[in-house]
């Protein structure tokens, strides 16, 4: 049932044909971070509010819908997004990947690859790569116009110094389509190898930040490393202790308090499905 | 039918219909899309129609060129879109035909800074069915073909990116795009 | 066997239910009305619609009913209700100088035509709890007669200075003002972005900035030339009427103060000025506004960039918005167990490495 005091996917058209512009010069521009004047929605900056943007300016009526928080359909965030477009866009809605055509997401890439059909929308909290840096919009503004991504090598080089290896877990910065640093979104950079030559469309969306980005299906999306320390997509060397998978990106989960603990799949979806189909 | 009518009815359920055709072309050069429905006054295409209705508004300025610049499509225009018609310098969108939008040194390229601000040209009456030129880059798997007006233009266009204008080619209820990151050979 | 916790949906609405019940409070007593909010909260009222950008002050105060008194939260309910309205046009600028004043004081004159009125302030009052109010809250018995109302041209103390050539001349400019509501922040911001940005930003926050100046981080010796506190009419021009109609009015606070001069050996010495307006009685929030767009105006004014905070136009500007700032800060709340899972495995690869270094090493 729609809420009938607001619009189709509650923006009003003057407001999605503003998103849309921006989300078409994105995808022009592959990783580039175009402004756009993000609206205050009626949840709060830092929940998600770029992508339900996004989403509510891509969505048609006869989508099917899901939105994923840290994997899993049924976390409290991902749950209020859910019920936002059933009310406001009367869209159907489901958990499963495969039979979504878009698909909201908070720090996860889903584990079944995606397809030609399908739009991934992720929330991105800070869409700068180069924020912690350099705090300077003005100063990030140039260093993306000169492609003068130093600093960022430089910091990556001393991580190795002092560690052994680049240490940085998630939202692990990417070059897209040869020409653009892009942060991927607080990803585990266990995902990132799924952004590059993949057959969806992935849209990026940080409301408080007001930036859009766009990375078209089959580019590169390449994650920064160095030849003698290679990106390495490292996830727990655990499997699924419900579903048996080897390849999933894993959630560490305490079971008591003597120090026990299990790992278990975070996407949700993949592993009801791996259990359910006798895979383990 | 008079020469108001061709708009949406439905806006917001018509108009997201039509994005996810102009989403898909430009994310996958060399695709085409149909978009039916839409109408406005000889000599636009009902794609054209239906870009400008799901794209253009008061905050956009529109140049329009050749034979589109004419008071029926005008009245149109302001009517379902409300945008100032201007110079080709400081279009955000320019329609016309292919042969009307050149010279094409006069639209926006965006600037280092903020390539966004480059201008999308819609170049309508495209004949879908000319010689295919071949397309690689982002949005293609391998290579893609499209008919288009000439190469040169894009290549030059392609060679200046991240700065360039867009392209939307309309013919008919036919649509396809050429984003400036798209290698023409 | 594990199972994954569900049931994030029953707990959302279980919550909400428990949310309604603690706002209401116990039944036995009566529910607050909105109206009594709005007329003797009416402060809290004023800074809602000052930050909420939307002068409603009935929505206003349903905001902070529904919001359990929350500030930010009901502020945050009225920026989201505000996005969602049709723009129908823009009003004409306001006439401040043609304010129904209730208050109207100046620290640079001891008196100036149109008088200074104090109004209904508490600067004068004594802060002891007055345990009356807990009682029964009434009026004493025989309250004074409120004044007479104000003349209605009251000019502005500024004017007069003006005339002399003592302050910098800020003459009226009619380039419509760029809407940070419907336009991406585009920085450098220029004044009238900024003061926007700053009439919508945080009191707290503008409170803090506004004192660090007068401690020295870059100080620009604030005098409050003129604070006043009235109504004044919105209008707006009808192309189709060929004249403006009046739409109504809406009260207001605007603070002008004079600065620590300007001048060379060429230029005569002149004093500078800074500016805050804001609606609704909100005067704490009008003088720190002030304060902050004059720090911000170092450059225009060839003064020195002393690296102070209120100077640096993108700390100010990106950090002043309460809706934003509460919502990234309180958006870590959310779950977060794939970063950090991904910072754990990491930070456990890390000290697998330094503990067989060390072995290494005592070997």
């Amino acid at each position: 049932m729609t809420d009938q005091a607001y619009n189709f996917a509650y923006l009003d058209e003057d407001t999605k044909r503003m998103i849309r512009r921006a989300i078409l010069k994105g995808l022009a521009v592959p990783g580039y971070q175009v402004p756009f004047a993000s609206r205050e929605m009626p949840m709060p900056y830092g929940w998600g509010t770029g992508g339900v943007q996004v989403t509510a300016a891509t969505l048609r009526p006869d989508d099917v819908l899901k939105v994923l928080d840290q994997g899993a359909d049924d976390t409290t965030n991902a749950v209020s997004i859910r019920k936002f477009f059933q009310r406001t866009a009367s869209v159907a809605t489901t958990e499963s990947t495969g039979g979504a055509t878009v698909i909201q997401t908070r720090h996860r890439i889903p584990e079944t690859p995606l397809t030609e059909d399908q739009i991934l929308v992720y929330q991105v909290p800070i869409p700068e790569p180069m924020r912690f840096l350099e705090p300077r919009e003005t100063e990030t503004r140039r260093i993306h116009a000169l492609a003068d991504y130093g600093l960022m090598q430089v910091r990556l080089y001393e991580d190795i110094a002092r560690h052994g290896e680049i240490a940085t877990s998630y939202a692990y910065p990417v070059e897209v389509a040869g020409r653009y640093v892009m942060d991927p979104s607080p990803i585990p950079k266990f995902d990132n190898p799924k952004m590059s030559d993949c057959p969806a469309i992935q849209l990026f969306g940080a409301g408080r930040e007001q930036r859009i980005y766009a990375v078209p299906p089959y580019t590169q999306v390449v994650s920064l490393d160095f030849d003698d320390h290679p990106f390495v997509a490292s996830k727990a060397e655990h499997e699924c202790a419900i579903c048996g998978s080897g390849d999933s990106y894993l959630d560490e989960v305490i079971t008591d308090d003597a120090g026990g603990r299990m790992f278990v799949c975070s996407d949700t979806d993949y592993c009801a499905r791996r259990a359910e189909g006798g895979a383990a | 039918m008079n020469e108001l009518s061709g708009g949406f009815a439905d806006p917001a359920i018509e108009s997201a219909i039509a994005f996810r055709a102009i989403l898909k072309v430009t994310a996958r050069p060399g695709r085409v899309e149909t978009l039916t429905g839409h109408s406005g006054p000889a000599p636009i295409s009902s794609a054209a129609a239906a870009v400008l209705l799901v794209l253009v508004d008061r905050t956009t300025p529109l140049h329009l060129a050749g034979d589109h610049d004419n008071p029926a499509l005008r009245q149109w225009i302001a009517f379902h879109c409300g945008a100032p018609v201007v110079a080709a310098e400081e279009a955000v969108f320019a329609l016309g035909s292919w042969a009307a939008l050149t010279p094409l040194d006069r639209f926006a390229i965006g600037t280092p800074e903020y390539p966004d601000r480059a201008a999308t040209l819609i170049v309508d009456g495209h004949d879908f069915d000319a010689k295919p030129a071949e397309l690689r880059g982002p949005g293609i798997k391998g290579k893609a073909k499209l008919a288009l007006p000439e190469r040169k233009a894009f290549i030059a266009n392609r060679a200046r990116f991240p700065l360039g204008w867009d392209t939307f080619f309309c013919g008919g209820d036919r649509l396809a795009a050429l984003p400036r990151s798209t290698e023409v050979r | 066997m594990y199972v994954a916790v569900k049931g994030g949906e029953r707990a959302i609405d279980a919550a909400h239910d428990w949310l309604d019940r603690a706002r209401r409070g116990p039944p036995d007593q009566p529910a607050l009305d909105s109206a009594q909010i709005r007329d003797q909260l009416s402060i809290g009222t004023a800074r809602v619609m000052a930050e909420g950008s939307l002068y409603d002050p009935d929505l206003a105060a349903l905001a902070i009913k529904q919001a359990r008194g929350d500030m930010i939260e009901a502020i945050f309910l009225i920026r989201a209700y505000r996005t969602t309205l049709p723009r129908f046009g823009a009003s004409l600028p306001v006439d401040t100088a043609a304010m129904q004043v209730k208050r109207r004081i100046s620290a640079t004159f001891k008196d100036a035509p149109g008088g200074q009125i104090l109004g209904p302030t508490f600067d004068y009052t004594h802060r002891l709890l007055d345990f009356r109010l807990m009682a029964d809250g009434e009026l004493p018995a025989d309250p004074p007669a409120l004044p007479e109302a104000a003349p209605d041209q009251v000019p502005h103390i500024l004017s007069f200075l003006n005339r002399d050539g003592l302050i910098e001349d800020a003459p009226a400019d009619d380039a419509a003002p760029p809407d940070l509501t419907r336009e991406p922040l585009e920085l450098p911001a220029d004044r009238p972005l900024r003061l926007q940005a700053l009439a919508r930003g945080d009191e707290g926050f503008l409170l803090g900035l506004a004192y660090s100046t007068q401690r020295g981080y870059a100080r620009n010796h604030a005098f409050v030339g003129e604070l006043r506190i009235g109504t004044v009419a919105v209008e707006m021009d009808i192309p189709e009427l060929g004249f403006s109609i009046d739409l109504g009015e809406v009260e207001l606070t605007e603070c002008e103060t004079v600065n620590q001069f300007k001048g060379s050996k060429t230029e005569p010495a002149q004093f500078t000025r800074g500016y805050g307006l804001t609606f609704g009685q909100t005067e704490r929030k009008a003088i720190a506004m002030a304060l902050v767009d004059r720090a911000l105006r170092w450059r225009e004014l060839g003064e020195d960039d002393q690296g102070a905070p209120a100077q640096d136009q993108e700390f100010v500007l990106s950090h002043c918005d309460n809706i934003q700032a509460t919502g990234f800060l309180e958006h870590i709340k959310l779950p977060h167990y794939v970063d950090f899972q991904a910072e754990l495995e990491l930070v456990r690869r890390l000290r697998a490495g330094t503990a067989d270094a060390a072995k290494e090493a005592a070997e």
